[in-house]
């Protein structure tokens, strides 16, 4: 009785896929990013920054521990950490730009899960050989040689892994002492159970999952699908070139393609991209080097495959010129997105030469919001957090400046002074009093402006607050 | 001129049949990979349950293999805080009071570990923020009834206040002056009306001139000749703008006729260790009162 035709399968195992070697201008291109952003990504924590005796001397150091990040020159308290915030924005506008103008290039060049599958399937070659050797070698039945091979390459795989690791936890605490404390086994047991999570992934991620993770775990191919649109560059094969494909001498009632499946041998995600645009292609641009290749040896133009916008497949087939790449790229929506991303950041770099490296916060005692003292004045209790950036110890001298006469006191300390240790925060009780009988004695409350002042600089900054009265 | 037909490098994918607009969905297959983190979790969940307390029963639940429980681990953190805190605190009880001011780290711990003390211990009568209540002194402000050095708070905390069981507690006892007939209404009246001068407050001058005399015989005592009190015996000093109960006729009156009786429990011996009893006094000290 089952007549409706059933769905071949409900679950599929996955297709491995052997992407050839290739050569040509964007592979090179992909290689110089490779480097460029896995060295930054490794030699980063190594760079020393000078910062005076009290402060550590890594360039670049997320210290966890004292709640202080470090970048070069610039040093971010927790109270800042809008300036995180904003980079966050500006790293999110930045994809929206760079999605709007190029499509996809974060996926094809620059994200962390295309450039280490990137080394890790250069690793496989190394020790594998080429795509026709790997598939070779996945057909073998388990040997001796395969075992060797796939031992070797595991091995080179998960070193690769926990440099990956290791490099991450650097970041978080003086690089060349946890070196020296990893290596003694000294090292704090969240470190090895970072780095052994981090080189996990990598060697999963990289060298197993690859594709999957683009395919199905990452949300941007989602995103990005609704960020493209008709001028967006993506990379795409120029069908009405290229069709009917055929092989063969023989070239009559034939395009340019001569279906020598270049392009889906090279593809790190398994695809055809003679199908048209899909969700798997990452626009890594291997198969325009592969297809150009091929054109040049059947002396055939270039470009069968390459970057182009959507609109201009319709003029393309029309007969009619494409559009230039520079019209796609500045166009309205890409010009908004860089307004929007560089406002941003000028504002962040603004912000960042305004703040001060002395800051006070006030907060009055609610509990109760007044003291009656003996004499009949006044007291008002406020804990001032006082913080002090600089790299060495200051001393700073509290005063207030508001209508009426008050009395300051602060606890614990005989004169109006508190002195803050080197890029620390002191919290301080201040006692506020109005004399008996006074205006602001009997007023449910005033305003009043608390001041520090550094004594060696006079660089001051205030606080405003309420003196809460007896409400008269 | 015919061609074989190239070759696909995938079947067509079937649709689901549904269509928005023109849009056809595809039915592609799961991956299978992902079928198997499915029954991972299944897996994991099922040995979850077992390692860890996880089914409910009709008195309880069921406790796990592992053993664990929340309440061992708070009792081991209670520790670890216990033992890390211990030489701190034995210097804490080994210093003199008066050096605790002197001691950043005591400062701190004192800080801390008292304010936390007070908030368990006392802020049922003297309020969370320390600021007292009717009968219950402010310990904010700078009139003390018993003496605001830190020796004297530190002793006030251990031994109480009219604590009967400890005959070195602090102990303070006003006459009924007119439950017991010891004055007269009017006398009373007449005394009330002194108190008022001496602090301050608006009075009837005749009245308050024959207080005078009774204030010298019955109350200059304990309270001094001008009114100022004695910490020796707990009288509080009665021309300042502070009142424990009131400073206004009613309530004076009140407290003249009736007097009063506030306590407060020893902390000393069962209740806090001497390390305790230091971090609150320290703290209370650093209130704003503190001499």
């Amino acid at each position: 009785m089952n007549e409706s035709p059933q769905p071949q399968t409900l679950y599929a195992a996955r297709e491995p896929i052997f992407p050839r070697r290739v050569k040509g201008r964007f592979r090179t291109l992909k290689w110089l990013i490779m480097a460029v952003t896995l060295g930054i990504y490794y030699i980063t924590p190594w760079i020393r920054w000078d910062r005076g005796p009290n402060m550590p001397d890594q360039a670049v150091l997320v210290d966890l521990a004292n709640r202080r990040f470090f970048f070069f020159m610039i040093e971010i308290w927790p109270d800042e950490f809008y300036f995180i915030a904003g980079l966050l924005i500006m790293a999110g506008l930045g994809l929206f730009l760079f999605t709007s103008a190029l499509g996809r290039v974060w996926c094809g060049y620059a994200c962390p899960q295309t450039v280490w599958t990137d080394l890790f399937i250069l690793v496989e070659r190394w020790i594998e050989g080429d795509r026709n050797a790997r598939v070779r070698l996945w057909h073998e039945k388990w040997n001796l040689r395969k075992a060797r091979l796939r031992l070797t390459k595991w091995t080179i795989w998960l070193l690769i892994g926990l440099a990956t690791g290791g490099a991450w936890v650097f970041y978080f605490t003086d690089a060349p002492t946890l070196a020296r404390d990893l290596v003694t086994g000294n090292a704090h047991p969240i470190a090895y159970t970072t780095m052994g999570i981090l080189t996990f992934t990598t060697f999963f991620f990289g060298g197993f999952a690859r594709e999957q993770i683009c395919i199905y775990a990452c949300p941007w191919p989602r995103i990005q699908a609704a960020m493209l649109d008709e001028d967006s560059l993506v990379v795409a094969y120029r069908a009405w070139r290229g069709e009917p494909r055929g092989k063969g001498k023989n070239r009559v009632g034939l395009g340019d393609c001569i279906d020598c499946e270049a392009c889906v041998n090279v593809c790190p995600m398994g695809i055809d991209i003679r199908d048209g645009q899909q969700l798997e292609c990452i626009t890594c641009a291997l198969c325009i080097d592969a297809c150009d290749e091929v054109m040049d040896r059947i002396g055939k133009p270039r470009g069968l495959i390459g970057y182009m916008a959507l609109s201009d497949e319709v003029r393309e087939r029309e007969g009619k010129p494409p559009i230039p790449v520079w019209k796609h790229v500045f166009r309205p929506r890409t010009l908004l997105y860089f307004t929007l991303w560089s406002a941003i950041g000028v504002g962040l770099i603004v912000a960042l030469f305004l703040r001060s490296p002395i800051e006070i916060n006030v907060t009055p005692e609610r509990n109760p919001i007044y003291v009656t003292l003996a004499d009949g004045s006044i007291r008002n209790i406020y804990t001032l957090r006082i913080r002090n950036k600089h790299p060495d110890e200051r001393t700073f001298r509290v005063s207030i400046s508001a209508d009426g006469h008050y009395r300051l006191t602060l606890e614990g300390q005989d004169r109006l002074e508190v002195t803050v240790p080197a890029d620390e925060t002191r919290t301080q009780r201040l006692y506020v009093e109005a004399p008996a009988g006074t205006s602001q004695a009997r007023a449910e409350r005033s305003e009043i402006r608390i001041w520090i002042a550094d004594t060696a600089s006079h660089e001051r900054v205030y606080a405003d607050t309420v003196f809460n009265g007896r409400g008269e | 001129m015919s061609r074989k037909p190239t070759k696909t490098t995938k079947p067509p994918v079937e649709t689901t049949g549904h269509s928005w607009d023109g849009i056809e969905e595809y039915n592609n297959p799961l991956p299978r990979w992902w079928l198997w983190t499915f029954y991972a979790t299944i897996i994991w969940g099922v040995i979850y349950t077992i390692a860890y307390p996880a089914w409910p029963l009709i008195n309880g639940a069921t406790q796990g293999l592992l053993g664990h429980d929340t309440r061992l681990e708070v009792a081991e953190e209670i520790r670890q805080f216990e033992e890390r805190n211990a030489p701190i605190e034995a210097r804490l009880v080994s210093v003199d009071l008066n050096e605790i001011a002197n001691d950043p780290e005591l400062v701190n711990y004192t800080q801390n570990a008292g304010g936390a003390i007070f908030r368990t211990w006392c802020a049922q009568c003297h309020g969370s923020g320390a600021a007292g209540n009717k009968g219950y002194p402010n310990l904010l402000d700078n009139d003390w009834l018993w003496g605001g050095t830190i020796e004297d708070i530190h002793y006030t905390i251990s031994h109480g206040i009219r604590n009967e069981e400890d005959p070195d507690a602090r102990y303070s006892e006003m006459p009924r002056f007119g439950a017991d007939g010891l004055l007269e209404k009017e006398q009373i009246d007449q005394v009330v009306q002194y108190v008022l001068k001496i602090s301050g407050q608006a009075h009837d001058a005749a009245m308050a001139a024959e207080g005078e005399v009774i204030f010298a015989d019955n109350c200059a005592a304990c309270h001094g000749e001008d009114g100022t009190g004695d910490r020796t015996q707990g009288a509080p000093n009665l021309t300042d703008a502070i009142w424990l109960y009131g400073g206004d006729v009613d309530t004076l009156t009140q407290t003249v006729t009736y007097s009063r009786f506030g306590v407060m429990p020893p902390m000393g011996g069962a209740e806090l260790s001497e390390a305790e009893i230091r971090a609150v006094a320290a703290w209370v000290h650093s209130r704003g009162g503190g001499e």
